[in-house]
C-alpha cells in the first residue's frame, strides 16, 4: 500500500475515464457505448475510493458513494439494455448511425 | 295606476312575437296585431291622461316599479322605473296615439311586402323603445332607451335595405346621431358626478333648488372659466340636439326619408326627433335655475336651425324632403322656445309654449306625412314635377294636406295658430331679435308648404280620374284632421307648466297680427306663383341665381361634411392610424413571429438524432462551464 502513490492512482482514473469517452464518441455500437460508459463510471469510482484512504482513513463516505454508484449503474445498465432490444426489434441493428430517425 | 306598466310591456311583447312569428303569419295578421296592441295601449294611455288630469289635481309626481338596477355605491344606482307626471303622460299619450294612427295606416300601405312581419316588429320596437324613453326615471335609463330609439329608427330607415341609398341613409342617421349621443354620454357622466345621482326627480331637486347656488350642496367646479355643470348640460343638449336634428347635427333627417313613408310620420316627424326637446324638457328646471347660459345656446342654435331648414325647404322638389325640412324647422321652433326663457327674467311661458308646440305639431306633421304617403301611392314618385291637379282625384287627402298646411302655417282657428303665436308671444317678451327671425321663418313655412300643396293639387289641370282612397288611409287621415283642427283649443297652460303654478296662455291681437299677416301675405305670394304654373318662380330664381343655388344644395352640409369625414378625418386621423396599426403594431408582432422562424430554421440542424453528437454538446457545455468556474473561483481551491 505505501508503495503507491495517489497520484499514479489518480493517473490511472484519470485514464480510465478518457478512455471512456473516447469509446463512448467512437464506437457505433451500442453495447460498446454502454461499456465505455461503465470505464467512466469505474473510473470516478477508483477516485472516491482512493482519496477516502489516503485523505481520510478513518472515515467511510467515500466507500458507501462508490456502493450507491455500483447500484445506480447496475439500474442503469438494465435500462440501457432494455432500450437497446428494443431498438434491435424496430431497426434489426445496434448500429448507432442506424438509429437516427429522432430529429428535426 | 299600477295599468301603466303594461304600456310598456304590450308593445315589448308584440315585438319579440312578431319578430319570432312574424314570418309565418300570412296576409295581414301581423299589422292587425300590431295595431290592436298599439290601440291597447293608446287606450290605457288616455285612461292615463283623464285619471291624471281630470279624476286628481294632475300636477303629482308618481314614481312606479322603481326598483334598483345597478348599484355602485350608496349614493349612486342607476334605477329602472316609471316616471309618471304631467311631461311624461302628455308625450305617452302623443306617441301611442300617432303609433296607433300609423299602424293603422300601415296595415294597408305596407300590404304585399316581404317583411311585412318585421315591418310590424320594428314599429313596436320603436313605440316600446319612445315610451320607455319618455317613461324614464333615472337619466341612465333615458340613455338605454334612447340608444333603443336610435337602432329602431336605423332599422326602419333601411327597410328597403336592397336600395343602396336606404342603407345609406340608415347607415349616416346612425352615425351621425351615435355622434351626439357621445356627448349626452359624457354629460350624463359629468353630471352624475356633480351631482352624486342619476335619479331624475332628486337631480332637478338638488341642482334646481333656490339656495343650490348659495349653499354650497353642490360643489362648482371651474374648467377654463366655465362650470363642469354648464359644460355637462351642454354635452346632453348636443345629445338632444343629435336626435332632434338640430343645426349642425341636422344632415341625417332629409336622408332617412328613405324609409317608408308611414316610418317618416311616425318617428321622423311626430315623435322620435321630439326626444331632444323632451330630454331639455325634462331637465328644463337644471337649465333654467343653474346654466342659463346654455339655454342661450339652445335657442340660438334653434332659431337657426329654423330659418336655414325653412330656407332649404324653399327648394326642394321631393315632397317627403320638403317636409323633412319643415320638420327640423319647427323643432327649431321647439328648442328656441325652450332657450328663450333664460332672457326672460324668470317667465317660463317659453317652456309650456314649446311642449304645446310639440303637440300640435306632432298630429298635423304626422297627418302631412300620411297624406304624402297618399300621394306617393297613387303617383309612384316622390317628386313635385310628377304631381299636379290632383284636386278631385284625392279629394280627402287634398282636404286634410290643405288643414294641416294651414295649421302648420299658423292660420287661426286651426291648433298651429295657437301653439306659434305662444311661442312668438313668449319670444317677443324675451328676445327681439330672435322674434323678428321667427316671425320670418314663420312666413317661410307658410310659403314652402303652400308652395308644396299647389305644386300637388293645382298647378295642372285638374285630373278627373278618381284614384282609390283605402279606407285605412282615410280613417287616420280623418282622425288626425279633427286633432289638427281640435287641439288648439285644449287650455294647455292648465296641464303642463313648470312647477305647480298654471300658466295662463294670452293672445294679445297686436302680437298675432304680425305673423298671420306675414303667413296670409305668403300664402298671397304662393298662390301668385304657383297655383297655376307660371314663370314667376324661375325669374326670381333667375334674380337670386347663386343664392338659390347654394339653398337647393341645401347649404353644402352634406359636401362640407362629406369633407371633414372623407379629407380631414380619414386622410388626416385614420390613413395614419391605419398605418400605424398595419405597419407598427403588426409589423412588431410579425417580425417577433418571422425572428423566431428563422431563427429556429437555422438551429434545427442541431438536433441530428445522432445521439453522440448530443453527447459532444454536453460536454463541450460542462468544459466551458467548469473552466469559467475554475477561472473565477479556482484560487480558492488552491489556497
Amino acid at each position: 500500500m505505501e508503495g503507491i502513490p495517489l497520484l499514479h492512482i489518480l493517473i490511472l482514473s484519470t485514464a480510465l475515464f478518457f478512455i471512456g469517452i473516447y469509446g463512448f464518441f467512437t464506437r457505433r455500437n451500442l453495447i460498446t457505448m454502454l461499456i465505455s460508459i461503465e470505464l467512466i463510471l469505474n473510473s470516478v469510482n477508483i477516485n472516491f475510493v482512493a482519496f477516502n484512504k489516503y485523505l481520510y482513513p478513518q472515515q467511510l463516505e467515500g466507500i458507501f458513494f462508490n456502493i450507491f454508484i455500483i447500484a445506480i449503474a447496475a439500474a442503469e445498465v438494465s435500462l440501457a439494455i432494455a432500450i437497446i432490444i428494443n431498438l434491435y426489434r424496430k431497426f434489426n441493428t445496434i448500429d448507432i448511425e442506424d438509429t437516427n430517425t429522432m430529429k428535426h | 295606476m299600477n295599468l301603466s306598466i303594461l304600456v310598456l310591456i304590450l308593445p315589448f311583447l308584440t315585438f319579440v312575437g312578431l319578430a319570432f312569428f312574424g314570418k309565418r303569419l300570412s296576409g295581414i295578421t301581423a299589422g292587425i296585431i300590431g295595431s290592436i296592441s298599439t290601440g291597447i295601449i293608446s287606450l290605457i294611455a288616455a285612461f292615463i291622461a283623464f285619471n291624471y288630469w281630470v279624476m286628481s289635481d294632475g300636477k303629482s309626481t308618481m314614481i312606479l316599479f322603481n326598483f334598483p338596477w345597478l348599484t355602485f355605491n350608496e349614493h349612486l344606482a342607476i334605477n329602472m322605473g316609471l316616471l309618471l307626471d304631467s311631461l311624461s303622460i302628455m308625450m305617452v299619450a302623443v306617441v301611442t296615439f300617432v303609433s296607433f294612427m300609423v299602424h293603422l295606416y300601415s296595415i294597408e300601405y305596407l300590404k304585399g311586402e316581404e317583411r311585412y312581419g318585421s315591418y310590424f316588429a320594428y314599429l313596436s320596437l320603436f313605440t316600446f323603445s319612445m315610451l320607455g324613453l319618455v317613461l324614464s326615471v333615472n337619466i341612465f335609463q333615458i340613455y338605454v332607451f334612447w340608444e333603443l330609439v336610435g337602432v329602431s329608427s336605423f332599422l326602419l330607415i333601411g327597410f328597403y335595405y336592397q336600395r343602396p341609398s336606404a342603407v345609406a341613409a340608415a347607415k349616416k342617421a346612425f352615425i351621425v346621431t351615435r355622434f351626439a349621443d357621445l356627448g349626452f354620454l359624457v354629460g350624463i357622466l359629468i353630471l352624475s358626478f356633480e351631482a352624486k345621482t342619476l335619479d331624475i326627480p332628486m337631480l332637478i331637486e338638488r341642482l334646481s333648488s333656490p339656495d343650490t347656488l348659495t349653499s354650497g350642496n353642490i360643489k362648482m367646479h371651474m374648467v377654463g372659466g366655465l362650470s363642469v355643470i354648464s359644460i355637462a348640460m351642454f354635452l346632453i343638449f348636443i345629445g338632444g340636439a343629435g336626435k332632434s336634428a338640430m343645426f349642425p347635427l341636422h344632415i341625417w333627417l332629409p336622408d332617412a326619408m328613405e324609409g317608408p313613408t308611414p316610418v317618416s310620420a311616425l318617428i321622423h316627424a311626430a315623435t322620435m326627433v321630439v326626444a331632444g326637446v323632451y330630454l331639455v324638457a325634462r331637465l328644463f328646471p337644471v337649465y333654467f335655475v343653474l346654466t342659463p347660459e346654455v339655454l342661450h345656446i339652445i335657442s340660438w342654435v334653434g332659431i337657426i336651425s329654423a330659418l336655414l331648414a325653412a330656407l332649404i325647404a324653399c327648394t326642394q322638389t321631393d315632397i317627403k324632403r320638403v317636409l323633412a325640412y319643415s320638420t327640423i324647422s319647427q323643432i327649431g321652433y321647439m328648442m328656441f322656445s325652450l332657450g328663450i326663457t333664460a332672457y326672460s327674467h324668470g317667465e317660463t311661458l317659453g317652456y309650456t309654449a314649446s311642449l304645446f308646440h310639440l303637440f300640435t305639431h306632432a298630429f298635423f306633421k304626422a297627418l302631412l306625412f300620411l297624406a304624402a304617403g297618399v300621394i306617393i301611392h297613387a303617383v309612384h314618385s316622390n317628386e313635385v314635377a310628377q304631381m299636379g291637379g290632383l284636386r278631385k282625384s284625392l279629394p280627402t287627402t287634398h282636404i286634410a294636406f290643405l288643414l294641416a298646411t294651414l295649421a302648420i302655417s299658423g292660420i287661426p282657428p286651426l291648433s298651429g295658430f295657437f301653439s306659434k303665436e305662444a311661442i312668438l308671444t313668449a319670444t317677443h317678451h324675451a328676445n327681439p331679435v330672435i322674434f323678428w327671425l321667427a316671425v320670418i321663418g314663420s312666413s317661410l313655412t307658410t310659403f314652402y308648404m303652400f308652395r308644396l300643396y299647389y305644386l300637388i293639387f293645382w298647378n295642372k289641370p285638374a285630373e278627373h280620374h278618381r284614384h282609390h282612397e283605402h279606407a285605412l288611409f282615410s280613417i287616420p287621415l280623418i282622425i288626425l284632421t279633427l286633432g289638427t283642427l281640435l287641439n288648439g283649443f285644449i287650455p294647455f297652460g292648465q296641464f303642463i307648466s313648470v312647477g305647480l303654478e298654471k300658466v295662463q296662455i294670452s293672445f294679445e291681437l297686436g302680437m298675432a297680427a304680425v305673423p298671420v299677416g306675414g303667413s296670409l301675405l305668403a300664402i298671397l305670394l304662393a298662390t301668385l306663383w304657383y297655383a297655376k304654373s307660371t314663370s314667376y318662380p324661375d325669374k326670381f330664381v333667375s334674380l337670386l341665381k347663386n343664392f338659390y343655388r347654394w339653398t337647393y344644395r341645401k347649404f353644402y352640409f352634406d359636401e362640407l361634411y362629406q369633407f371633414v369625414t372623407h379629407k380631414i378625418i380619414f386622410n388626416l386621423i385614420g390613413r395614419p392610424i391605419a398605418w400605424f396599426d398595419r405597419n407598427i403594431v403588426d409589423g412588431t408582432m410579425n417580425a417577433m413571429a418571422w425572428g423566431s422562424m428563422y431563427f429556429s430554421q437555422a438551429i434545427k440542424r442541431i438536433q441530428s438524432g445522432n445521439v453522440q453528437s448530443y453527447t459532444m454538446y454536453f460536454l463541450g457545455g460542462v468544459i466551458i462551464l467548469l473552466s469559467i468556474l475554475l477561472y473565477a473561483y479556482g484560487y480558492n481551491l488552491i489556497n
